[in-house]
Formats: structure tokens, sequence, C-alpha cells
């Protein structure tokens, strides 16, 4: 589970994430929304703890992010926006490396890194070097990364972005099944039907402030409006103005 | 220590696949620069063999008036020609550089020396002509030779001690010695050796570092439980490595090369034996993970492999200015400039290939400085991989 409280964050002069708090439960596949600029991935980039914030606190399944990073991180899984993987190492030795960097032992390293591969239907490139991979071979590389050591908790910045229809299909399919195992799921996203389709819950954020959260349906519900992406709009509209 | 080694495994294994990496280590420096500089060595010393081997050719009016005389200069490796010419035709000869120097014996030179008197011997020369200048003293330094030998010979006939003559006795010590003609080559080997070092580690320092971030690997590394300056000191490691690689084959490679230049007549320990080669290699590690950390700092400042790759080359050229100033300044080794990284490895190399004893004061100074300075340039590069900034 994943909990922030009154997360703020300054670049300089600039407030990025002004007081957010949410929660991420586990076997819940969790949205967070809202537009270009909105604080979306200050606000994750603090809850797997490569930015300290400057108030609040995250826990992860009750671990202080800000004061036991390490912990924290090692419940884990994390594919940051536009993660890259490792041009001249295979498939199999970038997802290799990670497990090995989160303490598995070689034996397994070996057997993890096989078990991702065929979890992501990856065995036809896994033994390439990754310079020549697609957008949707390097995605599945650096999620089968993110994943290698079976972390409770997901988190994911935008995983779809640039991604086609069969891909990002492979993608929700996956999302589905780790959310039956029970783990809490964590991702960002822009685009409003990519949110309706996979998530339990919703987090709106805009102007580096949380102005909705709650199913899909609650959200129509207290907008007043049968249409998702309108009712998105709406609850931005008041954020825009201030 | 283990996710620092992970580190190192991966970035060597990494590495060792990337073209660029492997031209920047193994090939640039090591066939390179030693085969460029064993040429120019090569070339310095045929011209000062040369210098010292020729013969002085000297024109002899009326040798047959001191056959002794000749006798003794043809011994000296002065080439004797017979010339006739008269006082005026000399002069003009020399003028016109027909000859460069001509020597006259007039006809009156036998009776003075067997009567016992000075004989005159004439020597025509032009003092302008400044390549003449190492013959004329060649020339005139067997002439002396000879005078004074006849003299001791003269003092003996008359029952006197020749040393009477010897008031002092001066001795000449040389210390232009081929050695210190070789000190600009020796000073530019071990410049080379150094900046090949550290251009063996260069790519790899700032791919892991810059290029890491450019390639949006950086951040899903940051996530795993890993204390930041482990994942940097593995990165620096890994440089480390590629320096001492590129290091190795470049100081071998070069004492290969110095074998067949043949290089006594510098002043070198010519036969660069495998000890001679180890220690050297042993000092210029020294300064390895320095060199590797301050690329890293450097790299950690900059937003793109390019832009690093722009201020690294100060780093190459950085171990340069401490040795220009050296043989500006002709400073010599004492313990404060020992502690001088680049410096000190300077002159260790140079006493290395000169074969003069080392000190172990010096070695130690100059070994223990430098990985000092490179373990804390290193804590910095660890501390500097905590800011936000890094993330870009």
């Amino acid at each position: 589970m994943i909990e922030a409280r009154h997360l703020h964050k300054r670049f300089g002069a600039i407030t990025a994430v002004e007081d957010v708090s949410l929660t991420a439960p586990d076997g819940r596949i969790t949205g967070l929304l809202g537009p270009n600029g909105a604080g979306k991935s200050t606000t994750l980039r603090m809850l797997y703890t490569v930015l300290q914030p400057d108030g609040g606190d995250a826990f992860i399944d009750g671990i202080s992010a800000a004061e036991r990073s390490l912990e924290a991180r090692r419940r884990m899984g994390v594919l940051p926006h536009g993660a890259g993987v490792y041009p001249h190492l295979t498939a199999r030795e970038n997802i290799e490396y990670f497990a090995e960097l989160h303490g598995l032992s070689r034996q397994d390293c070996e057997q993890r890194a096989a078990q991702m591969i065929e979890l992501l239907e990856m065995a036809d490139f896994a033994d390439r070097q990754a310079k020549g991979f697609s957008q949707g071979q390097r995605l599945k590389t650096a999620l089968a990364r993110a994943l290698v050591h079976g972390p409770q908790n997901i988190l994911l910045d935008e995983p779809t972005n640039g991604l086609d229809v069969m891909a990002v299909r492979t993608l929700r399919a996956l999302l589905l099944k780790l959310k039956a195992t029970g783990r809490c799921i964590l991702f960002s996203s822009h685009v409003m039907q990519e949110v309706g389709a996979v998530c339990d819950e919703v987090v709106v954020i805009a102007a580096g402030k949380v102005v909705a959260c709650g199913t899909p349906e609650q959200l129509r519900e207290r907008a007043g409006t049968p249409d998702l992406e309108e009712a998105f709009v709406r609850f931005l509209e008041p954020a825009g103005r201030a | 220590m283990r996710s620092v080694l992970t580190v190192l495994r991966k970035e060597l294994r990494e590495n060792l696949r990337d073209r660029r990496t492997l031209v920047s280590a193994l090939l640039f420096g090591t066939l390179l620069m030693p085969l460029l500089v064993a040429l120019l060595v090569n070339l310095t010393v045929h011209r000062s063999q040369d210098q010292d081997n020729k013969s002085v050719t000297l024109a002899v009016v009326h040798a047959e008036r001191a056959p002794n005389l000749l006798a003794d200069l043809r011994q000296y490796r002065i080439d004797v020609i017979a010339a006739n010419l008269d006082d005026y035709a000399a002069r003009e000869a020399v003028r016109r550089q027909r000859h460069r120097i001509v020597l006259s014996i007039p006809d009156n030179y036998a009776s003075q020396l067997s009567s016992g008197q000075p004989a005159p011997v004439l020597l025509y020369s032009d003092s302008s002509d400044a390549a003449g200048g190492s013959d004329l003293g060649r020339v005139r330094a067997v002439l002396a030779h000879y005078a004074s030998g006849m003299a001791r010979l003269r003092l003996m006939a008359r029952g006197v001690d020749p040393t009477v003559l010897s008031a002092i006795a001066v001795q000449d010590i040389d210390v232009a010695t081929p050695t210190s003609r070789s000190v600009l080559i020796l000073g530019t080997l071990t410049a080379i050796i150094l900046m090949t070092m550290l251009m063996g580690g260069l790519h790899i320092a700032l791919d892991t570092t810059a290029g890491e971030r450019e390639r949006g690997s950086l951040e899903p590394l940051l996530t795993v439980p890993v204390r930041r300056e482990q994942l940097i000191y593995g990165k620096i490691l890994a440089a480390c490595v590629f320096m001492l690689i590129s290091l190795t084959l470049s100081v071998c490679a070069m004492a290969l090369a110095l074998r067949h230049a043949g290089l006594d007549r510098l002043g070198m320990n010519q036969d660069m034996s495998v000890a001679t080669v180890l220690k050297m290699i042993a000092c210029c590690a020294a300064l390895a993970p320095l060199g590797a950390s301050l690329m890293t700092i450097v790299a950690a400042f900059t937003r793109s492999y390019r832009e690093a790759q722009t201020y690294v080359g100060l780093i190459l050229a950085l171990p340069t200015f401490p040795l220009i100033f050296a043989s500006a300044l002709g400073l010599q080794p004492t313990a404060w400039l020992m502690t001088v990284p680049a410096l000190s490895q300077h002159f260790m190399v140079m006493g290395l290939l000169r074969a003069e004893p080392v000190s172990a004061l010096y070695a130690t100074l100059s070994v223990s400085v430098s990985l000092l300075l490179g373990a804390l340039a290193a804590l910095a590069a660890g501390r500097l991989y905590h800011r936000e900034k890094l993330l870009g």
C-alpha cells in the first residue's frame, strides 16, 4: 500500500507539488490523472524516493520513504517516465542486473529473469542486445527489470506514452494480472480513456493539488456527467482559473 | 560492497561491447602514440650520433713538412686532404667555403721543431661559420694535444719531470651528456603515458554518468535499494579498470618500441626490463582514481554526454601543465613536489627511464598522495550524486 501525506515540493520559485495526499490500496489499480505539468511525475518521484519532499512524507507499506528510503525502495518496482535500457546489454542481462542490485542471489537472478521473460512474452528478443529494440520491446525490458524482484508496490510514470495499441493491451493485461495477485499499482497518465479502462481508483491532480479522487463512477456522479472525459475537464476548471 | 562489484561488472561487460570505449582505451594510445614517440626518439638519436661520429675534413698545405702531426690528426678521425694554396688562396678558399678549415705548414716548421723552438702552423677558418665551430674545436684540440706531447718529450730529454707543466689539472665533467639532451623527449613520453591512461577511461567515465542520464537509465537505477555513492564508486572503478588496461598496453608498447630504438645514447634504461615496466605502470596507476573521479564530477554538472566531453578535455590536459612548468623551470624532484599529482608520476617515470635509483620516500609520497586525492575526489563525486538536479 502506498500513502502520501501532504507532500510538498518546490524547485526554486516554482511550487511543483502543493499538498498532495493520496492512498493507493493493495489489490487495486490507482490512476494518477492530470494535465501536463500538474505535478504527477514530481509526486511519483517523491514516492519512489528519487526526490526528497520539502514537506510531508510518503509511506510504502507503512515505511517512511524519507527516513528509510532503502527499505521503501525494496518494496517498490518503478518504471520512471521514458525509462531507458542499456543498449549494449541483452534484455536478459538488463533484467538480471537490476535483480542483482536488488540483492537477489545469482541463481535467483537467473530464475526470476527467466520468469519475467516468460510472463512478458519476450523470449524471441531476450538474448539480443537492446540497441535495436522497438519501443514495445524496450518497454517490456524496462518493465521486467522493474518487476524482477517481485515488489508489492508498482509505480509507473506515463507507461503507455508512445506505445502502439498492441503494446498498450499487453501492458493492461499485465497490470490486471498483477492486481489479481494483490499488488498495489499506481500509475500516472494524462489520457482519460486509459485511466477509465483499467483503474479502480482515480486521483485527479492539477497545479500541484488533488482536485478530486474516487472510483470512476463516483467521479462521474460528482461531476454530474456520464462522460469521464467531461468530468475530468470539469475538475480541472477551478484549478485552472486559480 | 557487493553492489559496487555488481555495478563494476556490468559496466565492464557493457563497455567491452562498445566500440567507442575499445577504441579510446585500447587502440588510441597503445598503437599510435608510442610508435610516434619511438619514431621521434629514433630520429633524435641518429642526429646526435651523427654529430659525434662525423669526421672533420681538413685541408693541409705542405703536409709533407709535418708527417707526425698529420698521423696524429688522422688518428683522431680528422680527414686530411692535401691542398696547394698560398696565403691569399687559403684565405679565399675558406671565405668562399671551398674548404672549411685550412692548415698550412710553413717551410721553417721542421727546423724550428728540431731546434726546440716554437714551430709555427697557420690555421685558416671563418668564425662566422657556426656549423664549422665544432670542427675547428676538434682540430685545435688535436693540435694542442700534439703540442703538449712534444713539450713533454722535450722536458724529459732535458731531465725535467713533465708534470711541472701541469700547474692546474682541469678535468672536464660534461653534464650536458646525452641524458639531459633527452629530457624533453622523456618529458613528452611521460605526458603521453598519462594522457593515454586518462583517455582510456574517458568514454566509460562519461558514458556511465552523463550518458546514462541522457539515455534515461539513470532514474530507474536510482530506484534500486543501493546507496547512490556505491553506484558511483562502481562506475569510477570501472573507469579505473579501463585506464589501467590502457596504461598497461601503452607502457608495454612503448617499452617494446624503445628496445628497438637503441636508446643507450640517450641515457635511458635501454633494456626496459619487465620490472621497470611494472614499476612504471604501478606509479602511473596511482593517478587513475583521481582522473576517473574528476571526470565523474564533471559529468555530474553537465546535461549531456557531449557537453561533458567538452569539459573533460581539460582534465586530459591537466597532467601536462605541471610537466610544462617542470621542464620550463628545470625543476628537480623534492619531497614537496612529489606530492603533486602528475608531476610526481613524471619524475618517477623519468627516473625509471634513466635507470636512476628510485627513492623509497619519493615513491611512497607519489603513490599515496595521488591515491588519497583520488579517494577524496571519489567521495566528492559520491556526494554530488545525491543532488536532485542530477536527474536533469
